[in-house]
């Protein structure tokens, strides 16, 4: 154990030789962290290091296949998160875990062991949020709110617990940086009250910025206990994934040439009672550029991928033009005679039937712009052709599978969006829109990814990405608009754009409040 | 002990090919205990349930006159089925068809030359898929609970062909029966080898739908579009297929190709029309449908298999007393274990011991 | 006049009601039962028998509420354990139990049954117009009335009700939660079958107390579309239970009078209201999506 994190206090968490199984794979292969009183603790690793297997097992959510968890050096076995909550671990968790149909104070009522009366814990619940700066009110249906909002309702719960050792699960991802910033002082508040956090997250300047210890997870396996103060964000990042990461290589584009892709005037209302209505969205992408969108999740960047891509149709067919023609007008197979091709954020359900092969999944998008390749007489399908061309996007995109057609839902997330990327730039499009493109994607997959739709654009195509990720933006984007509550604003040309700038617009406030020392990029 | 589930990383092809027969065995030693409990010795009890009918020419026949129905429908429900569309309304739609198809010779009975049999099949097509049009659009308009509208319609349909047969259809020279007139000769649909047995033209119908079905399933862009808006709505909106376009369409194939049974049933088998033309083909043909997961070459087997069921009753009734009835508490079964056993597919089934306390246990730990 | 058509009502929306309100906990732990009509004709099966043999009805009625929560265990071992469609696995239960029923039944064919006894409170129920329909119904019309507000009360006031409501709307947050999601399923089901059985036996015991062959007759069915019509609310149910047994019992009073529609004509009536019912029910977009709880039907599998 670490000399420094040792002479702190007495380890109030030491996990020896966890490891969990999933059929064949070791999604954690005999991991060992300790965390001492008061200490704010990274677990730092890519997607797919196995640190959400790691968190569940801590918090009783999954049963471990073997190791030792030491609390308080007593050995502990917990089964539930009951029992994990009964020692004093609480947990914020980054996906699945409020319920939507239910009221926040219902919600919070649901995890504590407590047989206070609903009234009760929703006064109690508002008083605690507001001591640590999380206001929230806790008769709001959970459905309603913003992605912020819910995670303060996550923390206060967690909060009203009383826990010793709180785990963050990438808490940060879904909030802007001023958001971020705010939750930091939160975290500092509870750290000075001898509380121990377990912070996860793959964003390195926030880890130096806060936490006092490290644990580095790759493949399952710790790889590194260090101080992150003492890293670099460009060593962290190396004990993450290994080898220096890829750069994507990008050139100055050309003087802008004409609006292959123009948005002019998009309005939609709300289609169910959670959407976000979108309103008066205007832009233009020309041949050669990359416009990326930042936003925080859930405000209309699902709604507009919809409206663009023509999933969903327009009123007036020049609401959206595609090379020079009104496409408004036209469904999603219209749009993609006109060359566009369009990359959803969901791979699984949506840019891809799970239970279908891949080369059924080719056929999905490809079946009218391909038709007279693909089809013969009444619809019968050219297999030999279809498989042809299944193979090329394999093989151009490095898609690793295990079988010669497999199933899309047998590959992993990192093959099955190179895959579904792949199947669009196969037709070469002039027009390409992309929701999330690396979303949950390793670090190999994400570069290659981004590679693509770089060297996309400087064939001369327009490339729309639409992306939560601003350090994506900023590596590949020619320049950055940000959408928030269903607006888009003027994009920024990247040069110009700092991280602050962005952060503030995703936050909904103009330019030029609540300054902030710019975060370097990594 | 606790049963768990894990899932593959891809369907088992064995297991798609092997649970029908495992859940045809399973239902057959459920079927033994039942007898053993109704106090008949179960291998005699199966063995006519089971072997018997399928020892004589005539009997014979008639297993091909049950199981025409049961294919055609049922390969049109799979279509709803795969597409996710949830049809049970056939055995209405069925009626539907034999009412709309009995149009000519029960009202025209004097229009007697060779088109009368073609129209008639066409009408019952019509009829039938008509039918199946109002749950459609109301799904596809409203987003209304097809399964619901579609069963209602059922009840519906009885009704409205027991008022025709009682009331203004009812045989003038049948001495106040609930039945229509006898079909007169061209109306009727032949039988293939009359001197044989009284096997029709309906089971030529049934295999032909199930291998167009099966082809346009298995080799057509359509039969991706089917599957893909069934498993995957998003991933079909995404392709640029419509559902509201797909679930018109499935209802309606579904819907023409059970009045097309209704017809021939009528046509070929009754020869006019009563209060009950159907010993509940519409039901069983939904597990004929899963029986033969959902795939019409399979559904032709599965189709013979439930006819059989219908006619073992019939003989286990005569020869060892035991009542008709059980046949549909055979079918009942037959489904269930058809579901369970398609859960092999997806998922390893693993027995566990209960959780002990475990994070203290060695890596090499039970899992 | 207008008292025995109410009292008709009454007994004709109480299998209705009691059947919707079981329906209506399972759907909202986000388990769809399409086998209420065979767990129905079950309890209905199972009341008739069990109370003749033995000779008391209330026996029947137990014996029911058993075989019901029994074939709704079967149910969900098969949805929940290994995951099959619910839907699929609904239509099979339905069939078993109509096919089931059939053979336990074809004994009792035209025997006569035996009734339940009507509460008859002294005084108040011979007071003009209300007093039979208040004070004079069968024990289950009471009990009915109870299971309703006990529903409604233990889903948006206890602990346990928020927990099923939870596991219906998202049950990998109630996993994460700790709360054990197939339990929770296991016992609402559990539960929507026993109501079907007790319904069921209502219709065997009090309404016609006889047995005949698929006497249910679609009402199982009927009791699933009001659930959709209540919107997965229980006070609801009341209302859509006593709109369907007004048109029942309307028809059949037509029937008796002699209108001049053909009887079959009306007897369809209960059905196509069901349907015009649920188009109406189904154009609200808004308000379906807002309450239809938000896992019906989808399978849950835990990671372990």
């Amino acid at each position: 154990m670490d000399a420094t994190l040792g002479n702190r206090a007495k380890a109030l968490l030491d996990v020896r030789g966890l490891t969990k199984v999933f059929g064949a794979l070791k999604a954690c292969d005999s991991v060992d962290l300790t965390i001492g009183k008061g200490e704010i603790h990274a677990l730092l690793g890519e997607n797919g290091a196995g640190k959400s297997t790691f968190v569940k097992m801590l918090f009783g959510a999954l049963e471990p296949t073997g190791g030792t968890i030491y609390w308080k050096d007593q050995p502990v076995a917990i089964s539930s998160p009951g029992e994990a909550r009964g020692l004093g671990i609480g947990m914020v968790f980054q996906h699945f875990s409020l319920f939507d149909a239910l009221t926040a104070a219902e919600n919070i009522m649901l995890a504590l062991n407590d047989p206070a009366p609903l009234a009760t814990i929703a006064a109690r619940a508002e008083e605690l949020s507001h001591t640590y700066g999380l206001p929230l009110d806790p008769h709001a249906h959970v459905g309603d709110l913003s992605v912020g909002e819910r995670q303060r309702i996550e923390i206060t719960r967690c909060l009203l617990q009383d826990p010793e050792l709180i785990i963050l699960d990438e808490p940060t991802s879904v909030l802007t940086p001023q958001e971020a910033d705010k939750l930091f002082e939160t975290l500092e508040k509870l750290r000075s009250e001898g509380r121990s956090i377990l912070y996860i997250s793959h964003r390195l300047e926030e880890v130096k910025q806060l936490c006092d210890g490290a644990t580095v997870l790759r493949q399952g396996r710790v790889v590194a206990h260090c101080d992150p103060r003492k890293e670099t964000t460009s060593s962290l990042a190396r004990m993450m994934v290994g080898d220096e990461v890829p750069h994507v290589d990008r050139e100055k584009p050309a003087a802008a040439r004409e609006a292959l892709l123009a948005v002019r005037g998009l309005s939609r209302e709300a289609s169910h009672p959670f959407a976000v209505p979108l309103s008066d969205i205007n832009l233009e992408v020309h041949a050669g550029e990359i416009l990326g969108i930042a936003g925080v999740a859930g405000n209309g960047q699902g709604e507009f991928f919809e409206a663009v891509s023509g999933e969903v149709l327009q009123e007036r067919a020049n609401i959206i033009q595609i090379c020079g023609k009104d496409a408004g007008r036209k469904d999603i197979s219209g749009r993609r005679l006109m060359s566009a091709a369009f990359v959803p954020e969901e791979r699984l359900g949506h840019a891809a039937a799970p239970q279908m092969t891949l080369s059924q999944n080719l056929l999905l998008s490809r079946y009218r712009t391909d038709a007279l390749a693909f089809l013969a007489r009444l619809g019968v399908v050219r297999g030999r052709a279809v498989g042809e061309a299944t193979k090329r996007v394999v093989s151009t995109m490095d898609v690793r599978k295990s079988t010669p057609d497999p199933e899309a839902t047998a590959l992993s997330g990192g093959n099955l969006q190179k895959f579904v990327i792949g199947r669009e730039l196969d037709r070469a499009p002039q027009v390409m829109v992309v929701n999330q493109p690396t979303w949950g994607v390793d670090a190999g997959a994400a570069v290659r990814i981004r590679q693509a739709l770089v060297d996309l654009a400087k064939n001369g195509s327009a490339v729309l990405v639409i992306s939560q990720d601003l350090d994506e933006l900023f590596e590949i984007c020619d320049s950055i608009a940000v959408m928030h509550g269903g607006r888009i604003s003027a994009p920024i040309p990247v040069g110009e754009a700092t991280y602050e700038e962005i952060g503030l617009l995703m936050g909904g406030s103009e330019p030029g409040q609540n300054p902030r020392p710019p975060v370097e990029v990594v | 002990m606790r049963i768990e589930l894990v899932k593959r990383p891809q369907s088992s092809p064995l297991f798609s090919a092997l649970s029908p027969f495992l859940a045809l065995l399973l239902t057959l030693f459920a079927g033994a205990v039942m007898f053993l409990f109704l106090g008949k010795n179960p291998l005699e009890a199966l063995y006519f349930f089971f072997i018997d009918p399928l020892l004589e020419t005539w009997s014979l026949h008639e297993l091909m006159v049950k199981a025409a129905p049961l294919i055609l429908i049922g390969v049109g429900l799979s279509v709803c089925y795969l597409s996710n569309n949830w049809n049970i309304g056939a055995e209405g739609q069925f009626i539907v068809g034999a009412i709309a198809g009995s149009i000519l010779p029960v009202m025209f009975p004097g229009f007697q030359t060779w088109i009368v049999l073609p129209l008639m099949l066409l009408m019952g097509v019509l009829g039938g898929a008509a039918y199946a049009a109002i749950p459609a659009f109301l799904k596809a308009r409203f987003n209304t609970n097809e399964i619901l509208v579609s069963l209602m319609l059922v009840y519906v349909a009885e009704l409205f062909l027991d008022w025709l047969v009682r009331g203004p259809w009812r045989n003038p020279e049948g001495y106040n029966f609930p039945e229509t007139r006898n079909f007169h000769d061209f109306a009727v649909l032949p039988e293939i080898w009359p001197d044989a047995g009284r096997a029709h033209w309906g089971i030529i119908f049934a295999i032909a739908a199930a291998l167009v079905l099966w082809f346009v399933l298995s080799r057509t862009l359509k039969g991706i579009e089917v599957k893909v808006v069934g498993q995957s709505p998003r991933a079909g909106r995404f392709g640029g297929f419509s559902r509201a376009r797909m679930v018109i369409f499935a209802f309606l194939v579904s819907g023409a190709l059970a009045g097309l049974a209704g017809i021939s049933e009528v046509s070929g088998a009754i020869g006019q029309l009563r209060p009950a033309i159907s010993p509940g083909y519409g039901f069983t043909a939904i597990i004929v449908a899963f029986l033969g997961r959902l795939n019409p070459l399979g559904i032709i087997a599965a189709g013979f298999v439930l006819a059989l069921s219908y006619l073992g009753g019939e003989a286990a009734q005569i020869s060892i007393g035991v009542t008709d009835k059980t046949a549909r508490a055979f079918q009942g079964m037959l489904l269930f274990f058809v579901l369970a056993c398609d859960c092999l597919i997806h998922y390893r089934i693993r027995l566990t011991r209960t959780v002990a306390a475990r994070s203290t246990e060695a890596p090499a730990g039970h899992a | 006049m207008l008292e025995s058509v109410l009292l008709t009502i009454a007994t004709a929306a109480t299998p209705l009601l009691i059947a919707a309100i079981g329906e209506l906990v399972a759907e909202r732990s986000g388990v769809l039962n399409l086998g209420v009509e065979g767990m129905m004709i079950m309890g209905a099966v199972t009341g008739f028998s069990v109370s003749l043999l033995s000779g008391s009805a209330w026996l029947g009625v137990v014996a029911a509420i058993v075989v019901g929560a029994a074939f709704a265990l079967l149910f969900g071992f098969l949805t929940l354990t290994l995951v099959t469609n619910q839907v699929a696995t609904g239509l099979a239960l339905t069939l078993f139990g109509l096919g089931v029923s059939g053979m336990i039944g074809e004994s009792f064919v035209g025997q006569p049954g035996m009734r339940l006894g009507v509460v008859d409170i002294p005084v108040l129920s011979d007071l003009p117009v209300v007093g039979r329909l208040v004070f004079g119904q069968d024990p289950l019309f009471y009990l009915s009335l109870l299971l309703t507000a006990g529903v409604a009360y233990f889903l948006f006031g206890t602990r346990a009700g928020l927990m099923l409501r939870a596991v219906g709307d998202n049950p990998a947050s109630a996993h994460a939660q700790g709360i054990s999601v197939i339990g929770i399923r296991y016992l609402a089901v559990m539960f929507g079958g026993a109501c079907a059985g007790l319904a069921g036996a209502y219709l065997s015991l009090v309404y016609t107390p006889q047995w005949v062959e698929n006497m249910t007759a679609g009402r199982g069915w009927i009791a699933l579309a009001l659930v959709v019509f209540a919107s997965w609310r229980p006070w609801r149910v009341i209302a859509g239970a006593y709109l369907f047994g007004g048109v029942t019992i309307g028809q059949l009073h037509a029937q008796a009078i002699g209108v001049a529609i053909p009887s079959q004509m009306l007897s369809s009536l209960p059905y196509v209201a069901t349907i015009v019912v649920l188009v109406v029910i189904s154009q609200n977009r808004r308000l379906t999506m807002m309450n239809t709880p938000a896992s019906l039907g989808r399978p849950f599998v835990p990671d372990r």
